[in-house]
């Protein structure tokens, strides 16, 4: 029998905020242990959260940035559970009236576009860190009360490497738009994946496999690649799945079951009385909305259509934003994007990396650029001068016109000029000559490369080639 | 008012509070009156009142985003029962 897998992802963001959700401290990596903590944020008795503006804005640019559904009315509710890193015993999250919800997020996948549909995208809090000793644990609550986004999409992912990229477009959707630096080494992406299979055809859901707590993309999809040949396996062979959450250990490469759902908690969610209930206004979305970027695959297709760019190039436009805005100051005045872009990616970027310079620092316009490519079509100068003149430009901000002009880099294209140079060649290397007589046609390439030094490579280069096959023909 | 029957025990388990029989026998019955007490709302019609997730009606109360000085570690750890290496210590945490 054939079988088919249903994923679904739970995707946790630490949001790019400067303060925590409810409290003044610093949502900041690596800092001594329990440095940034507070009354609030510790838990103790007495005090009162605040919702901090940014990440509920932050939330609402989510939502917009997935075609979300934005809410009028959402609210905070607590859930309740002992763990040492939840120091209050409950967590903030919202349970039935989220921030955002219902939208799409459409990725490159196998050649095509994917869509997965979002369910839900909910504000909460994330938890203090633990640090296991060989008898005791100990607990850094710098963590505890950062802004934290679920991302929560339907189950209709197919398989590893989909749900793979999947992780990555979100990934790259929510750097764009500023949510979160989305820094895995740091934690602040996390994912839960829920795995089911079931025979190919059939509508109900298999037995839902909850995989917690992955802190990698290439894990989740190892974590699935294990789990779902696992999953097959039992079923095919009559045996019965039942829910459960297992835990990926990474270096065995397994799954392990951590509780089943006997064992399941039972959250007890109820409204945050400490919270009061947030419903934005007209304004108030309208001023996020005006935070709204061109999404990574959006611009990339743009690039590829407006400019006639293959993916590779418009893939690094996509990558690097201000290169890619720099181009296309430039691309709209030339009618050669693609040799502009060829500049770009290829002199222009290394330069910069080279000479460690910012684009903002960077000494010429855009157009300065249009016209080089300009000059080097029009056979004013040859390819290899302009990287000369490129350098030049790079370095002074002068336009390659007056830098042509001022160096006598012009290419010289007047054959009688040539002409001179082409005998002077002939008479100084008499074995090129016979040898290119006796038949030997690459031996003019000799014979070229010495009236290229002759004019210090300001020869159009084609034209020597004629002047010297006529030359040598009588 | 009729008490309402309520599972002491699981409760008190989520509570992870550790009850007597004597005591669990007590509260169990001032747990059921108290959600006895509140039964009495099924007797009122609420069907043209709104539902709230709050008592006061405000909305929006939210704080610009500002850091603010955190506690000294020293005087974060103060209350821990147990502390090294500025981390508060519990025990061995297995899941
Ligand atoms: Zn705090």
């Amino acid at each position: 029998m054939e079988y088919e897998v249903v994923i679904g992802i739970e995707t946790h963001v630490q949001l790019k905020t400067q303060s925590k959700m409810w409290c003044g401290c610093a949502n900041a990596f690596g800092a001594e242990p329990n440095t940034q903590v507070c009354p609030v944020c510790l838990g103790l008795p007495g005090v009162l959260p605040v919702a901090n503006e940014e990440a509920l804005r932050l939330t609402t640019l989510t939502g917009l940035l997935l075609n979300c559904t934005i809410a009028r009315y959402a609210k905070f509710d607590r859930k309740n559970y002992f763990y040492p890193d939840a120091p209050k015993n409950y967590q903030i999250t919202q349970y039935d009236k989220p921030s955002t919800f219902k939208g799409f997020l459409d990725f490159e996948f196998q050649g095509g576009i994917a869509r997965v549909n979002i369910t839900r995208a909910h504000l909460e809090e994330d938890v203090g860190k633990n640090f296991h000793f060989d008898r005791s644990s100990g607990v850094d609550f710098n963590r505890a009360g950062v802004p934290l986004l679920e991302i929560v999409s339907e189950p209709e992912i197919t398989s590893a490497d989909m749900a793979h990229e999947y992780l990555n477009a979100l990934k790259e959707v929510l750097t764009y738009g500023g949510i979160s630096d989305c820094d895995m080494e740091k934690g602040m992406v996390r994912c839960d994946v829920n795995v089911s299979v079931r025979p190919k055809g059939q509508t109900a859901l298999g037995a839902k496999i909850e995989i917690k707590n992955m802190n990698s993309f290439s894990g989740a999809r190892r974590a699935l690649e294990y789990e779902i040949p696992r999953q097959i396996e039992v079923v095919s062979k009559g045996g019965k799945l039942s829910q459960e959450t297992r835990r990926w250990n990474d270096e065995a490469g397994i799954t392990e079951t951590m509780r089943s759902k006997e064992q399941a908690h039972d959250y007890r969610y109820f409204p945050e009385p400490d919270l009061m209930p947030f419903a934005p206004d007209d304004d108030w979305i309208a001023s996020v909305q005006r935070r709204v970027v061109e999404l990574p695959l959006a611009r990339k297709q743009r690039f590829m259509r407006d400019f006639d760019l293959p993916a590779a190039d418009a893939q690094a436009f996509v990558w690097d934003v201000p290169l890619g805005n720099y181009f296309e100051r430039a691309a709209q005045q030339t009618k050669s994007p693609k040799t502009v872009a060829n500049w770009v990616i290829n002199n222009l970027r290394a330069r910069l990396t080279e000479t460690q310079t910012t684009l903002e620092n960077l000494k010429f316009p855009p157009e300065s650029l249009v016209d080089l490519t300009g000059l080097i079509e029009s056979g004013k100068i040859s390819t290899k001068i302009a990287q000369d003149v490129f350098i030049e430009m790079f370095n002074s901000g002068e336009p390659p016109s007056a830098i042509v002009e001022k160096s006598g880099l012009s290419q010289v294209s007047d054959v009688d000029a040539l002409g001179k140079f082409c005998d002077e060649a002939i008479a100084s290397n008499p074995k090129s000559v016979g040898d290119y007589r006796a038949g030997k046609v690459a031996a003019l390439n000799a014979l070229k490369g010495q009236v290229m030094k002759l004019t210090k490579g300001k020869a159009n280069p084609n034209l020597v080639g004629e002047i010297l096959e006529n030359k040598l023909k009588n | 008012m009729a008490a309402v029957e309520i599972d002491v025990k699981y409760v008190a388990h989520l509570a992870r509070v550790t009850l007597t029989s004597e005591e669990s026998q007590r509260l169990g019955a001032q747990l059921g009156n108290i959600l006895g007490f509140i039964e009495k709302l099924n007797e009122v019609d609420v069907s043209q009142v709104e539902p709230t997730a709050h008592a006061v009606p405000l909305v929006n109360v939210t704080r610009p985003d500002e850091i603010r000085p955190s506690l000294p570690q020293g005087d974060a750890l103060r209350n821990a029962p147990a502390k090294a290496n500025g981390l508060f210590m519990v025990p061995k945490i297995v899941e």
